[in-house]
């Protein structure tokens, strides 16, 4: 890991809105991401862990103003123009969404679709060879029978087949970093694993780094190398997987690893934390955690806590010492496949 | 697919009965004694004329009578005799059609692609000054009458600045190009007769944008609305994350979606093109059925209006049967059958 980056963020600030309607959805996020790594982000819904993600890919709408440094494979992409970010885009860096289903052009064949990746960032590529190419593609994400498959339309496709499809667009150049947001969260649970499955297997083939952005740990327990935790557009604590699981320091990693469901306790929605994420218009002053913390204490509501490395990790809370035993009080199951993978059909 | 249009086909002869029937009888209840077109004024107090033309042209006969002939001859394909012109109402129309033909296809044109053209192009500018502008010129369209447009742009472009020619489909000493489908700008073109195409072309242009400009109104608001739905869609979203590029995400991926629910719009504006034509010719001068309907109708020639009207629903079924299989051919979740 001593060569440089694929993808370092600096101080990325995403701002919606203009003036004293204006709110932070990311305030100040730092990650970096190593050549072949996989690197899981974790948080509750609304934390800013999408928008982090499109602002380095140059996708934030345009009412989003963005500021500090996204920087992949050292060239600074904040403030380049969209030629630059088009021809990077799709190529050296791809995105695939949550919902395979709305991800996907209903009115275009699923061979197109894929092709027009090909075409794009080939333009000497003839639409044989493209559509030729995408079968193998498809083939590549384990679809079955890819040579009928190309020519038919998403509502054809399942769910589970339709994210491979997403995948087999998304990794059509042999890109180096794929952004995968929330891959799973709409598909069914045994779905949910062949899709990490096909995840897993690109990387090692391909060699990508991933970015694996999730709201449930259990799905980046086995997967990922390192993890960032983010909540209200801030990374809150981020480490080697090992680490954020056995030897967390901030007490929301602590509430979420308490949340993953056990083996024999069927689970639909995580209900990590007592209380409900702040909202982007009123996020409370010093650490936006202290409402919801059971260690809040009069200093957290005034001052924010930066990130530090205590222990193994890097965490951002003012008590992070009081965490170092970590089965202490609270109680961090761990089991190192995904645990929802246990819930079998 | 063919099985979905061939009933729809087979379907159109009991529509179009309807319509025979409803304007039949309509035409019939107006008052007002035809006989004065056939017979001249002179003559209309001579009573033995006056009884001659009227058992000529089946006048003497009960209205269910003169009903059960006139759909025995339509079967036939003979849409009866013209008290005005004393022709075939067949030929007439078919000596009138491709003028309107012409005009219509021309607006067709000018509407749909002004108005899907506009449509896209405001939302794209969202609320920006591009917005703003497309959509007041489009409303002005769609809310002025075409008579009205029609004088004001005509006594603009032709009489004051001279730019286009005025009435008519040719200069009047212009000898109309060799029939072949009877729209001139085509004719000309097939006779490799550049000159008279221009002519043509420039006389066309006033009518085919005043009559397209009428429904450039609907459409574009409605691509507009659509496109913005559209626009929020993930797919977008894959497509500018594929790294296309915005004029390609516009246009292969949102307006394809996008005019998926304007396309039935785009049928019935046509029923509307059909109406706007018989104004529109009447201000150009343009020698089509339009015109020709407001003759007839003048003239209380009931064979001539009643032959027009099944014209023009026949026109406007073919237009919706257009629509619905393109519609089916647009959208690959239909299958028709
Ligand atoms: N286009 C937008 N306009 C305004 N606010 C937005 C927009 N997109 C996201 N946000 C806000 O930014 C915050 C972070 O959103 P997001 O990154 O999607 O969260 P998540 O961690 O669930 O992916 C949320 O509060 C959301 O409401
Ligand atoms: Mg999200």
């Amino acid at each position: 890991m001593s060569q440089q980056p694929l993808l370092e963020i600096a101080g990325l600030k995403v701002t919606f809105g203009r003036g004293a309607a204006s709110a932070d959805a990311v305030a100040g996020v730092d990650l970096t991401v190593a050549p072949g790594e996989v690197l899981g982000i974790v948080g509750e819904s609304g934390s800013g862990k999408s928008v982090t993600m499109l602002a380095a890919m140059g996708l934030t709408p345009k009412s989003a103003r963005i500021g500090g440094s996204v920087r992949f494979r050292g060239q600074e992409l904040v403030g380049m123009p969209q030629k630059g970010l088009r021809a990077i885009r799709g190529a050296r860096m791809a995105m695939i969404f949550q919902d395979p289903l709305t991800s996907l052009n209903p009115v275009l064949t699923i061979g197109a679709q894929v092709a027009e990746a090909l075409r794009l960032h080939n333009p000497g590529l003839s639409r044989k060879a493209a559509m030729a190419r995408a079968v193998e593609l498809l083939a590549l994400v384990s679809i079955p029978e890819p040579e009928r498959r190309v020519r038919q339309y998403p509502h054809e496709f399942s769910g589970g087949m339709r994210q491979r499809a997403m995948i087999a667009m998304a990794v059509a150049n042999s890109p180096d970093l794929l952004i995968a947001d929330e891959p799973t969260t709409a598909l069914d649970v045994t779905v949910q694993a062949q899709i990490m499955e096909v995840l897993k297997e690109l990387r090692e083939r391909l060699g990508i780094g991933l970015v694996l952005i999730t709201h449930d740990l259990g799905v980046v327990a086995g997967a990922a190398d390192r993890i960032a935790v983010m909540y209200g557009g801030r990374v809150v604590e981020q480490g080697k997987v090992d680490d954020v699981f056995y030897r967390s320091r901030h007490p929301y990693t602590r509430g979420l690893l308490a949340s993953i469901p056990k083996l024999d306790v069927r689970q639909e929605r995580l209900q990590p934390i007592e209380g409900a994420p702040p909202s982007l218009t009123s996020r409370p002053s010093g650490c936006p955690f202290h409402p919801r913390c059971p260690l809040a204490e009069a200093r957290c509501s005034s001052e924010e806590p930066l990130l530090r490395q205590v222990g193994a990790v890097e965490t951002r809370c003012h008590f992070a010492e009081r965490l170092d035993d970590p089965e202490g009080g609270i109680v961090v199951p761990f089991d190192k496949a995904p645990a929802r993978k246990a819930v079998g059909p | 697919m063919q099985q979905y249009i061939l009933r729809r086909l087979l379907m159109m002869p009991l529509l179009l009965l309807g319509v025979v029937t409803v304007a039949f009888f309509l035409s019939h209840v107006t008052k007002g004694d035809p006989l004065s077109s056939v017979v001249s004024e002179r003559q209309m107090n001579n009573k033995v004329v006056v009884e001659a033309a009227r058992k000529r042209w089946g006048l003497d006969r009960s209205l269910p009578d003169q009903y059960r002939i006139y759909l025995g001859n339509l079967v036939t394909g003979d849409l009866g005799t013209s008290f005005r012109t004393k022709r075939g109402v067949g030929e007439d129309i078919a000596d009138r059609l491709p003028a309107t033909l012409e005009l219509v296809v021309a607006a067709m044109i000018v509407g749909t692609g002004c108005g899907i053209g506009l449509g896209v192009l405001a939302a794209h500018k969202r609320n920006e000054a591009a917005d703003h502008g497309a959509r007041f010129f489009a409303l002005i369209g769609s809310s002025i009458p075409v008579f009205w447009s029609g004088l004001i742009l005509l006594y603009l472009f032709s009489v004051q600045l001279g730019w286009l020619p005025g009435a008519g489909r040719l200069d009047a000493r212009t000898a109309a190009p060799p029939f072949v489908t009877g729209m001139f700008t085509v004719d000309a073109l097939i006779a490799g007769d550049l000159q008279t195409f221009l002519q043509a072309l420039g006389h066309l242009i006033l009518p085919a944008f005043v009559l397209g400009w009428a429904v450039m109104g609907i459409i574009s608001r409605l691509v507009r609305a659509s496109m913005l739905d559209v626009l929020n869609q993930d797919y977008v979203l894959t497509a500018r994350a594929k790294g296309a590029a915005e004029l390609r995400v516009l246009l292969h991926h949102a307006l394809r979606n996008a005019l998926i629910p304007t396309l039935t719009i785009i049928g019935y504006s046509f029923a509307y093109l059909i109406t706007g034509a018989v104004l529109t010719e009447a201000i150009f001068s343009w020698p089509g059925i339009g015109s020709y309907a407001v003759e007839s109708a003048r003239a209380l020639d009931y064979p001539a209006i009643v032959g027009v009207t099944i014209i023009g629903a026949l026109a406007f079924l073919l237009a919706n049967l257009v629509t619905d299989v393109a519609y089916a051919l647009a959208n690959p979740k239909i299958k028709l059958g």
